[in-house]
């Protein structure tokens, strides 16, 4: 019944924006492609940071050799080379760094680009099942905060990471040959900062998880107390607002405390480590000096050495904290690539779409309750070129059943065609090209009325502009400041309601479509406004297929066939007048209330 | 493609200027720091003292590391004496544990001093954003006053943590060492500072890059956040009207931008980090080159070498740090602008000085000669008159624009008239208590915002003490009584889960029973049941005689429908009241706006 690719999925597995996906190594090493066309970057960035560390380690020894040497000889000619060494060795360390960041700089923020771009390409071709239960601010905070996370993971905690531990190791070989007891004492003072770091880690991680969990709740406070103003000022509540915001603020502020105590106390411990360390050091050199085991020279390079430690031992646990946020961030990343559109487009195109419709026992339920059918066993056939209203109470599925058509949501049973192949067979562009839905709560973008206009068609010629303003009765774009290039949107001017739902219709008249859906798309219109609309409407529906939500008589009136869909099925279709004659149910839902007592009605207008 | 897409808007400069402005000297920002941390005067003085206790302790171990080579060492060459050398090491071990203990209680003060800071700024911006009026928030968009409490105050927070200790401790070191380091050898520390004009300048031409740097990457991430929100929220119609391939042109576009933006500020740091290790890799080469002969002359000890070789390490280590938290420092700079921004603005509909107390309020409403005008020049209202008497139904019709809406904002105080006066019972609102004036006034609009928390929460959020037979009794009136209690978990059904499946219709209602509950002695009406149904609408209906009756109501609608339970009817045109009557005298009165309307209405019932 329909192609394999198409077939209907069960249940697409929509992850629960709530949840926090595993994460672990795996997340990051899964992302490793991006970083391939980056390998002679890294192999570039890798030998720089090694030679950094070669020379860090070098310079204090350039130091040592002078001491010992020339100064403790008292042999001048010696002075002037090992300077020079040291300064030259100096400047290498500098360009090393430079050419170290300057390469990094263009391969890491290529790597989060490229990230963003898939992302990107990847939400928009999930369908309406995943974007109705995933928030654009949750997705914003992939898009922005989890890339960065692992931008400063793949560009620089990686790198530390290897460059740390290797300067490390070889810092303390080099110590340990100097004079090993004294490599002994640093080595032992590394033990303790590591295993603080990693604890420090751990219980860091659980505290920043509460606050942020905490921020978000009082974001959410904001966030009502800004949308909601007009009610919160309508009843005065102003107060109980700020009260509670402030409890909330209160709570974030004590978690925050214990964050900060936390913390003072690790980086107190990673300084209080290493100095312990120069005490000893100092301590047990002196004596080694004073009895001859060790150069003074030895003995300044020792503690000029170990102290270049400190960072590179201390900043491990800053590390691994960075590579647990990029791998959780990865795990939240892939959460998203992993998603699979649960719609594909198939491969048939229709090559003179006459705009056939018809609904064959079509079922529906949404993915989260398939217990509860919104839609179950409705047929409609639409002949190309007609009208069908769909009228229905609230809540009753009208708008599922016009989504369907353009496959925003997949039916559960059944199937849609358009001139007698399933929808799910046909390639999506084309499908959509097809339809063209013009929505009751329009999204406008903050951009050109004219791209807002021409979204469906962006080659639309200026008079093709002016005829569907005109049809919608939107002639109002062109006294905007800048006519058609005025920017629209919350960025932008704002407009009513009533003008943002005749610029929705705009912009399906453009699109030319085969089949034209008006999901109640007059609601926010003034009566004479709307009247004028429904007559240029008329012109346009003449010879297109068209499908229309409708609330009011006034709308259905544009249908040459009206179906009356109750309890998910569709129970009549006959014309307005048929229907409001013969069948009370559709009287009740459409006819104004007629009472006894009210004399604006003159008698017999009902029927 | 250079954004043409965009289109032109007015307020582009504007906006932008306020979104992504850098630091402005001298502006409101340094007057709302000063502000903020006036009551944490004796903290910071503490503060001050402990980081000098901090410093001075931290600076003074090369100092005796160099005293140990020195003084230390030759007692035990030259006769095994170990005292001197013991007595250093403890020194350096009392500065150890004391810049421990000082480093603590700095990193918990400053924590606390920032968090309580942020707690002050958190509270009063939201208070302050609640005082303002409807007529500001309007302007400024639900966007702008999330990120105000939200990324503004992270960024004033982070500076609060981390630039002040690093610009602190940086500026501490800087002088400390500076001064140790002459001590030590006034020739070679004079030698060692000669790098100071050097640091400054590199320093100098980082800051002003930088700013100029951020300030663009801010205008770059916005444009991605933008089309990328805009996106994804509208998924919809993208989806509809194929639009993904333009979208991701778009987006490619702005994502680049943000990379190139990104990019530069990333080359400015990877040339003021090795920068800076340059100039402190040559001074080391030098100190070491200079003090070689001077140690080889015996003009300097060893033990002084090596102590400037430890001091020049901690010289440059807190100037590489200065990178880092320059841009904490724009970014809370800029955000403490936008904050002291808002805070300056004051309520448009100000508290009164001397309130009058109103005793029962009855509800009669009076416009004595309103004007009001949004823009100067542009009056929507020139001069209205009228008086609507305690207990009466008045229903609201015109065209868009014809002023209904400005009315009844004037009616509920979402404004104040810019001449004449609205007064309720006689009292010019203008001297009524807000909270007094919102339990006698309410208005339900389209807007059916519910907040987080169950229908019940809800619907008892204009009266939080009502019982549940009281919320019950307001929604059986309404009808909502059956849909509620058809959900999974009835009244306690949460609104932002389970209830997301609210229809607009029901959400209407629970509006409705939330405005009826707060039992209010004028209620307002705006547009409120066009997003019903039929049904629904006649539900309404038939519960609005009841519920009416005895209240003052204010009705608009552009569906005739809602006016037929009206006792007198208004139409207003350009912000006129042309017609006035009962709904019966007005049609009967022959052609007329409202009997036009009329026949307009009955025509599409047909």
């Amino acid at each position: 019944m329909s192609s394999s690719s198409a077939s209907t999925p069960a249940t697409p597995d929509v992850p629960d924006p709530d949840s926090q996906p595993p994460a672990g190594v795996h997340s990051l090493w899964r992302l490793r492609g991006y970083l391939r066309p980056h390998v002679p970057a890294l192999a570039l960035m890798l030998t720089a940071a090694l030679g950094g560390v070669a020379l860090a380690i070098g310079i204090p020894l350039v130091t040592k050799a002078l001491i010992d040497g020339p100064i403790a000889r008292h042999e001048s000619d010696g002075i002037l080379p090992l300077g020079l060494l040291a300064l030259a060795l100096g400047v290498l360390e500098a360009v090393l760094i430079w050419l170290r960041r300057w390469v990094q700089s263009n391969a890491v923020l290529g790597v989060e680009t490229a990230m963003r771009h898939d992302l990107y390409e990847r939400l928009q071709q999930l369908p309406m099942s995943f974007h109705s239960r995933w928030q654009s601010g949750q997705l914003l905070s992939r898009a922005t905060t989890d890339l960065s996370a692992i931008r400063r993971f793949s560009g620089f905690g990686m790198l530390f990471l290897v460059i740390n531990i290797v300067q490390v190791t070889a810092t303390t070989i080099v110590l340990l040959r100097m004079f090993w007891p004294l490599g002994l004492v640093v080595a032992a003072a590394a033990v303790p900062i590591v295993w603080l770091s990693m604890r420090f880690e751990k219980q860091y991680v659980v505290v920043s998880r509460r606050v942020q969990d905490e921020q978000g709740d009082l974001a959410t406070l904001s966030e009502e107390g800004a949308v909601g103003i007009r009610v919160i000022k309508s009843f005065g509540r102003g107060a109980h607002m700020s009260e509670q915001y402030e409890r909330a603020a209160r709570t974030v502020h004590g978690t925050s405390m214990a964050k900060v105590r936390l913390s003072a106390r690790f980086w107190t411990f990673l300084e209080v480590i290493p100095n312990l360390a120069v005490v000893v050091v100092l301590l047990l050199g002196a004596i080694g000096v004073g009895r001859g085991y060790l150069t003074p020279g030895e003995l300044v390079a020792f503690i000029t050495l170990m102290l270049s430690l400190v960072w590179p031992v201390a900043s491990l646990g800053v590390i691994l904290a960075m590579a647990q946020e990029a791998m959780t961030a990865a795990a939240r990343i892939l959460e998203i690539f992993d998603t699979v559109p649960a719609i594909r487009g198939g491969e048939r195109f229709i090559e003179h779409p006459r705009g056939h419709v018809r609904f064959e026992h079509v079922d529906f339920a949404f993915p989260d309750a398939p217990d509860e059918p919104v839609l179950r066993d409705v047929n409609l056939d639409l002949t190309p070129g007609e009208t069908v209203a769909v009228v229905g109470a609230t809540g009753s599925g009208k708008t599922i059943l016009t989504a369907l058509v353009p496959r925003l949501w997949d039916v559960t049973g059944g199937r849609v065609t358009i001139d007698g192949v399933d929808v799910r067979d046909l390639d999506l562009p084309h499908l959509r090209s097809l339809v063209a839905t013009a929505f009751e709560d329009p999204t406008l973008f903050s951009m050109s009325a004219r791209e807002n206009l021409t979204l469906g068609r962006v080659d639309a010629t200026e008079e093709e502009i002016a005829a569907a303003l005109e049809v919608s009765q939107a002639q109002f774009v062109h006294d905007l400041p800048w006519g058609l290039d005025t920017r629209i949107g919350e960025q932008g001017l704002s407009l009513s309601g009533g003008q943002r739902q005749r610029l929705a219709l705009a912009r399906a008249v453009i699109a030319r479509p085969q089949v034209l859906v008006l999901d109640d798309t007059l609601s926010a219109l003034d009566v004479h406004t709307e009247k004028l609309v429904e007559e240029a409407l008329r012109r346009v529906l003449a010879d297109t297929t068209g499908l229309v939500v409708a609330h009011r008589a006034s709308t259905v009136l544009l249908a040459d066939r009206v179906a009356l869909l109750q309890g998910g099925t569709i129970t009549h279709v006959g014309s307005h007048r048929e229907l409001l004659t013969t069948v009370p149910a559709y009287k009740e839902l459409l006819a104004a209330e007629v009472e006894d007592d009210l004399d604006l009605v003159p008698a017999g207008v009902e029927a | 493609m250079s954004g043409g897409w965009r289109g032109v808007a007015e307020v582009d400069a504007a906006e932008e200027a306020d979104e992504a402005r850098p630091a402005r000297p001298g502006g409101g920002s340094g007057q709302l720091l000063r502000q903020l941390l006036v009551p944490h005067k004796r903290a910071l003085q503490v503060l001050v003292l402990v980081v000098l206790v901090e410093n001075a302790a931290r600076l003074s171990i090369p100092y005796l590391v160099k005293e140990g080579i020195d003084t230390g060492i030759p007692p035990i060459q030259q006769r095994d004496d170990l005292r001197p050398l013991v007595l250093i090491v403890c020194l350096v071990l009392g500065a150890t544990l004391l810049q421990a203990v000082a480093r603590n209680r700095f990193l918990v003060r400053q924590g606390a001093i920032g968090q309580d800071v942020l707690l002050t700024v958190r509270s009063r911006v939201f208070r302050h954003f609640q005082a303002l009026s409807p007529a500001f928030h309007d302007d400024y968009t639900t966007g702008r006053v999330i990120s105000r409490q939200t990324s503004d105050v992270d960024a004033i927070y982070e500076m609060l943590e981390t630039g002040f200790d690093g610009l602190v401790t940086a500026a501490l070191t800087l002088v400390g060492t500076a001064g140790i380091l002459l001590f030590l050898d006034l020739e070679l520390g004079l030698v060692a500072l000669l790098c100071g004009p050097f640091l400054a300048w590199l320093t100098n031409w980082f800051r002003k890059a930088s700013a100029q740097s951020y300030r663009v990457t801010r205008e770059k991430v916005a444009l991605v956040i933008v089309h990328f929100v805009e996106s994804m929220g509208g998924i919809r119609a993208v989806q509809a009207f194929r639009r993904e391939a333009r979208n991701q042109e778009i987006f490619d576009d702005v994502n680049d931008q943000y990379r190139a933006a990104n990019l530069v500020a990333f080359r400015l740091v990877a040339w003021f980090m090795p920068g800076i290790r340059l100039i402190g890799n040559v001074t080391i080469a030098v100190v070491l080159l200079y003090g070689g002969y001077r140690a080889y002359n015996g003009d300097v000890t060893v033990g002084v070498l090596a102590a400037f070789l430890l001091y020049l390490r901690q010289f440059f280590e807190p100037m590489m740090e200065i990178s880092q938290f320059y841009n904490t420092f724009q970014s809370a700079s800029a955000a403490l602008d936008k904050l002291a921004g808002v805070l300056e603005v004051e309520p448009g509909v100000p508290e009164p000085r001397h309130p009058v107390e109103l005793q029962r309020v009855q509800g009669e409403l009076r416009f004595d000669h309103v004007r009001f005008a949004y823009e100067e020049g542009r009056p929507v209202l020139p001069d209205l008159g009228l008086t609507v008497p305690a207990g009466q139904t008045i229903a609201l019709v015109g065209t868009t624009g014809a002023g209904k809406t400005t009315l009844a904002k004037l009616a509920t105080r979402f404004y104040d008239p810019s001449g004449g006066r609205v007064l309720l019972d006689g009292v010019d609102m203008r001297d009524i208590r807000s909270d007094a004036l919102r339990s006698a006034v309410v208005m339900v609009t389209q807007e059916n915002y519910l907040f987080s928390g169950t229908i019940a929460d809800n619907i008892r959020f204009g009266r939080p003490d009502a019982t549940m037979a009281d919320v019950v009794r307001a929604t059986t009136a309404l009808g909502a009584h059956d849909f509620i209690t058809a959900m999974p978990s009835g009244y306690e059904t949460d609104v932002a889960n389970q209830g997301g499946r609210l229809s607009a219709g029901q959400r209407q209602l629970v509006a409705f029973a939330r405005a009826f509950l707060a039992d209010p002695a004028v209620l307002i009406l705006d547009e409120a049941t066009s997003s019903l149904d039929i049904p629904s609408e006649r539900l309404v209906q038939r519960a609005l005689r009841t519920v009416l009756a005895g209240r003052t109501a204010l009705i608009i609608a552009h569906r005739l429908s809602t006016v037929e339970i009206a006792d007198r009817v208004l139409v207003m045109e350009h912000g006129r009241i042309v017609e006035d009557g009962t709904p019966a005298e007005l049609v009967a009165a022959g052609p007329g706006h409202f009997s036009d309307l009329h026949r307009a209405w009955l025509e599409s019932l047909a």
